[in-house]
């Protein structure tokens, strides 16, 4: 078996990708193609559960539907891979759990059965960066990299759970400083920036958006000052939910807490995929970042084209 | 776990408490909680207690001493699960997973905001999806989609009824839909005394 052959992975899409931020799960697609990696839809997928909120009312609801959705997977032969923290989060601690506890799989397994499934757990969830990182390794992707940026300063934010619990995680243990998203990022030529409490929390995750938002843009007001102030052209991140925080969640900073922030926010918050793509020199139709519709209220909710306008100067 | 330490739970620090709940905080595993010693690591490392009124450590102190007065406090869901306690925690305590175990029995107590219930009842149950894309509300994601070159619907339990069935069926045989009714039942019968109360004192 070539090594080709172990990038085949089924995509395991979640919520917020495929429903709020579709152009996430266009540009995931298509690079992962260019990389010659093929994805394989999970039919009926569901939920993950996520892991703060669903998790938070019911464990054993959560593990079995998390079950559910990795014996999908295993049905199609391969490991599965998400673009989302949380339902990294959930499928991976859920496999961790189930692999480390035999009566538990017994009892998850009598569930299942009554669906007509099974979990065997053979196949480790991965993320997608992942599979970027670890599984291709950097020297293959770089490759493939056609154009280099010259100018753009970038805030990397990794989000908690694709390293958190480092138990659970494949990055040896390494939570307080980890950089494998930043030597991504750098591939492209774009510098990752140093700024004020970058590994911190967006604020999304746990429920707290759900329960008070307000709360949950204080997190995002101090992660958008820290980031203005170290001078960001763009925000990368490799989370959908934290994405639609640092999008949609800018717009709410911007309003409950005007009176304290002084200028209005408006970073570009892209998607590593996308990034990653332009510099694979992918048309940006593919990648999910020309906008081809007069639809109201929908993603992104900053206007991304200060990036596009830099590919435009930088790459071509 | 020895007795003294199940007596150390169950013993009544706090006025409110009920062996009940206590035995309730024992059986999910919260004892591995008496590791603590009370260094205060986690709420140092906490984002949201820098900005709510949420204290980890006073949190897990409740629970340890079965003070149920902290399933009602709307502290245990502003953690936003970052990981940050559970990783620094010098006794290992899994805190966040602690935190998690709280919630699940506060939700069976009857402990659930609105928003949470209509999440969990309403969407999560019905559609299989934390965050749909179906229904009459959502047409202009579906859109999205399409322009984008995707299905309006993608590969889910949103084009396969079948296997929203399948949710449902575990959801039901693993207790999930009785959980949510048992709680709404709990929480209406909470409010009705309350404006009970209320109106008595309004009377007087």
């Amino acid at each position: 078996m070539s090594e080709q052959d172990n990038w085949r992975y089924a995509f395991y899409l979640g919520c917020v990708i495929p429903n709020r931020y579709p152009m996430i799960e266009r540009s995931i697609r298509d690079v992962f193609e260019e990389l010659g990696s093929e994805l394989l839809d999970m039919p009926g997928a569901s939920c993950c559960p996520a892991p703060g909120v669903f998790r938070g009312f019911h464990i054993p609801t959560w593990l079995v539907i998390a079950a559910r959705n990795i014996a999908i997977a295993e049905e199609l032969g391969v490991s599965l891979i998400t673009g989302c923290n949380g339902c990294y989060g959930t499928l991976r601690d859920a496999w961790w759990d189930l692999e480390h506890d035999r009566e538990e799989k017994k009892h998850v397994n009598k569930l299942l059965a009554k669906i007509g499934r099974e979990y065997k757990g053979n196949f480790e969830p991965k993320h997608v960066i992942q599979a970027l990182y670890l599984d291709m390794g950097k020297e293959y992707i770089r490759g493939f990299i056609k154009h280099r940026f010259k100018d753009l300063k970038v805030a990397v934010h990794y989000g908690c759970h694709i390293v958190k619990p480092s138990d659970k995680r494949p990055w040896d243990g390494e939570y307080e400083n980890p950089t494998f998203l930043d030597e991504i990022v750098e591939l492209t030529g774009a510098t990752s920036i140093e700024y004020k409490e970058k590994f911190m929390c967006c604020g999304a995750g746990g429920a707290v958006r759900t329960a008070v938002k307000e709360v949950a843009a204080d997190f995002t007001r101090e992660k958008l000052v820290n980031m203005r102030e170290a001078g960001a052209d763009i925000i990368i991140n490799c989370c959908p939910f934290c994405h639609l925080q640092l999008d949609l969640g800018q717009l709410e900073v911007n309003n409950f807490y005007k009176d304290i922030i002084g200028e209005q926010f408006h970073i570009p918050v892209i998607y590593i995929t996308q990034l990653l793509g332009v510099a694979m020199g992918m048309d940006p139709s593919r990648l999910g970042l020309i906008k081809n519709h007069d639809l109201k209220g929908v993603s992104p909710f900053i206007s991304i084209q200060p990036f596009l306008d830099m590919v435009k100067e930088q790459l071509i | 776990m020895s007795d003294n330490i199940e007596k150390y739970i169950k013993r009544k620090v706090y006025k409110g408490t009920s062996s009940k709940i206590a035995q309730k905080f024992v059986d999910v595993g919260l004892e591995k909680l008496r590791a603590c010693i009370n260094c205060g690591t986690c709420s140092g490392s906490c984002p949201s207690g820098r900005r709510t009124a949420f204290r980890t450590r006073s949190v897990l102190r409740r629970a340890l001493t079965g003070d149920e007065s902290v399933l009602s406090d709307i502290d245990i869901w502003l953690c936003s699960t970052c990981y940050y306690c559970y990783e620094r925690c010098p006794r290992d305590i899994p805190v966040t997973d602690m935190i998690i175990k709280l919630r699940n029995i506060a939700v069976e107590e009857g402990y659930i905001l609105d928003s949470h219930f209509g999440l969990a009842s309403d969407i999560f149950y019905e559609t299989g999806h934390g965050v749909p894309a179906n229904g009459e509300n959502n047409k202009k994601w579906r859109d999205l989609r399409e322009s984008y070159g995707l299905p309006p619907l993608p590969p889910t339990v949103h084009s396969y009824p079948e296997a929203l069935k399948e949710c449902q069926t575990l959801m039901k045989e693993v207790g999930f839909r009785a959980l949510l009714d048992n709680a709404k039942k709990l929480k209406d019968k909470r409010k009705l005394e309350e404006e009970k109360k209320e109106n008595e004192k309004e009377g007087k």
